[in-house]
């Protein structure tokens, strides 16, 4: 197609504009982040070479670890939580029962609306709540992790429905005429013939949501702000109780200019954890290929 | 993906309702009222004065609490910063930021997978990476670099979406591109049409699903997103879901009811935008999720 003589002409025209812009908005700041992790810094011209430093501290703050168990915690339960909702909607739209259109409609459009507000929806809503019993989401730690669930499962069923929808409408018809002239009752259809053929629906589904919830700020941001602020007795720093990773590494670098570095170091852990779970993903998804 | 397509559109087979199913439909119910809820709580209290607010705020507004529009007046209007200019910021960054991405992505992706030079091959997998990595990992070093080279503005932040977007587009037009046989292009090449006559004749409207697959998830993406923007514009310029959180985080008087009133006109777009498109964001879901 693109013939030698005139071949650096078509490549400035058609990749040049995405990969300029791809150079300024990702590869650089990649490879600049990476290096600035090793450094002590206020801003980025005065950047001081100073080895694993920001690492041993990053692992030594308090807020960051209590962050990642909260993190993982959430994970867990969300996911769960998600998946299971979501594939049991989805199951049952699927069946034809009346009004489908109007139930799919009512549950994926949450989706649509920006973490920011959908947080300061469910603050209201909860603290409305919370209010006949003299408390708010603010002064409970439990408070704010299951109003973050909630608020999760609220927005991401519905996604995550969709994409199940899918999967059982792609589920061949003959299989399961086949397996009825063998004599298999509803429930075996369930376990023997829609659940391998729904596993790659429920791969992607498990992976979006961990990820989703991994990398959550928006709504955490909006809904709790990390409060309560519990002092630690042992080291006299404050740790945010329902503060997740996002929100932990975005504080540590703009609440304090001192600890730029260790933010940093931080951002680097928090993208090696996100590589790790892509690759396991990756790993599943290219198993799945084999089998079929 | 195009066999599940297929399918989705079939007109669902009227199904005899069997009691179950009856029930279904009635759980439904019960559950969408409660999933629009705090929605509707919302929109309910966006009429009412402020201390009617905070007193109960699940009670329907009375002739004593209610003030018509007068928050969504205020809101829209009033104090130094009136929300009308971050809705037309927020469409000109999202309309402006996926148009960009859409033209310079499809061009970049179609010269990527066409030319087989390892330097398009690495330009190609750092893209898929860069899918992977988390904002916070660059958020920093992005927010510098756009102020060194003054992307300050909403006209500069557009090249950034197009540079921090390119992963996901630039992977789901190439994983298109690999779909449509060479001889097409090879023939037109022999008639005689340069490349970029063959690419925005031929190969740009056998792309069109694709284009609004990419269209609807960076439209879901880029309006609603929070840090970047807010890391990388000038004070002078705010997005929807920045003013929300500008509103709430500062300190003192906060006025309930017009933020309420604000969230309410931020949601009504996205509703508008479902009904228009409902089709094709369904579809953008589904193949999205397949391919990331």
């Amino acid at each position: 197609m693109f013939r030698k003589p005139k071949r650096k002409i078509y490549f400035l025209i058609f990749v040049l504009p995405t990969l300029a812009a791809f150079l300024i908005g990702f590869v650089y700041p990649f490879f600049n982040g990476i290096y600035l992790s090793f450094c002590k810094f206020r801003t980025t011209s005065d950047a001081v070479f100073i080895g694993f430093g920001n690492y041993v501290k990053a692992f030594q703050n308090e807020g960051f670890l209590h962050s990642f168990w909260f993190t993982v915690l959430f994970v867990i339960v969300s996911v769960v939580l998600i998946n299971l909702i979501a594939f049991f909607v989805a199951y049952a739209l699927t069946l034809g029962i009346r009004g489908s259109n109007v139930f799919r409609t009512v549950f994926f459009v949450p989706n649509l609306v920006g973490g920011i507000i959908l947080g300061y929806i469910w603050q209201y809503i909860f603290n409305g709540i919370l209010q006949y019993y003299g408390t708010n989401l603010a002064l409970n730690a439990n408070f704010g992790f299951w109003g973050l669930i909630i608020l999760m499962c609220w927005q991401q069923a519905g996604y995550m429905m969709i994409i199940y929808i899918a999967g059982f409408q792609s589920v061949p018809h003959d299989l399961y005429e086949a397996a009825k002239i063998d004599g298999a009752g509803k429930r075996q259809l369930l376990t023997n013939v829609t659940l391998p053929m729904m596993m790659p629906s429920i791969t992607i589904c498990t992976f979006l949501t961990l990820t989703n919830s991994f990398k959550l700020f928006d709504q955490n941001l909006a809904l709790t702000g990390g409060a309560p602020g519990v002092v630690s007795q042992a080291t006299g720093t404050t740790v945010y109780q329902t503060e997740m990773m996002a929100l932990n590494i975005y504080n540590t670098f703009y609440a304090n200019q001192n600890s730029r570095g260790v933010g940093q170091a931080e951002g680097v852990i928090f993208f090696v954890i996100v590589v790790i779970i892509a690759l396991v993903q990756l790993y599943f998804t290219r198993r799945k290929e084999v089998q079929q | 993906m195009a066999k599940v397509a297929a399918k989705a559109k079939e007109k669902p087979v009227k199904k005899k309702q069997t009691v179950g199913m009856k029930i279904l439909t009635v759980l439904f119910s019960i559950v969408s009222i409660f999933y629009v809820a705090p929605v509707f709580i919302v929109l309910m209290n966006s009429f009412k004065s402020n201390a009617a607010i905070s007193r109960a705020i699940f009670e329907f507004p009375n002739a004593d609490s209610f003030q018509g529009f007068q928050s969504y007046m205020t809101g829209m209007f009033h104090g130094n910063y009136p929300f009308w200019k971050s809705i037309v910021w927020s469409f000109f960054i999202t309309i402006g930021g996926v148009v960009l991405i859409l033209f310079c992505t499809s061009m970049c992706a179609w010269y990527l997978q066409r030319s087989n030079s390892i330097v398009c091959k690495i330009i190609y997998y750092f893209c898929i990476f860069s899918m992977v990595v988390p904002f916070q990992m660059v958020m920093f070093t992005l927010s510098k670099t756009a102020d060194n080279l003054k992307l300050t503005t909403p006209w500069g932040i557009l090249i950034i979406y197009l540079g921090f977007g390119a992963g996901l587009a630039v992977f789901m037009f190439s994983g298109f591109v690999k779909s449509i046989p060479v001889e097409i292009e090879e023939a037109a090449d022999v008639d005689g049409a340069g490349p970029l006559r063959t690419f925005f004749g031929i190969v740009l409207p056998i792309m069109k699903p694709t284009f609004i697959s990419v269209a609807i998830l960076e439209t879901m993406w880029i309006w609603n997103d929070y840090l970047l923007p807010y890391l990388i514009l000038d004070m002078d310029y705010k997005t929807i879901p920045i003013h929300i959180q500008y509103l709430n985080g500062s300190y003192g008087h906060t006025d309930t009811s017009a933020i309420m009133a604000l969230i309410v006109l931020s949601i009504v777009p996205i509703i508008i935008f479902y009904f228009a498109c409902q089709k094709y964001i369904i579809e953008g879901v589904v193949s999205g999720a397949v391919k990331g």
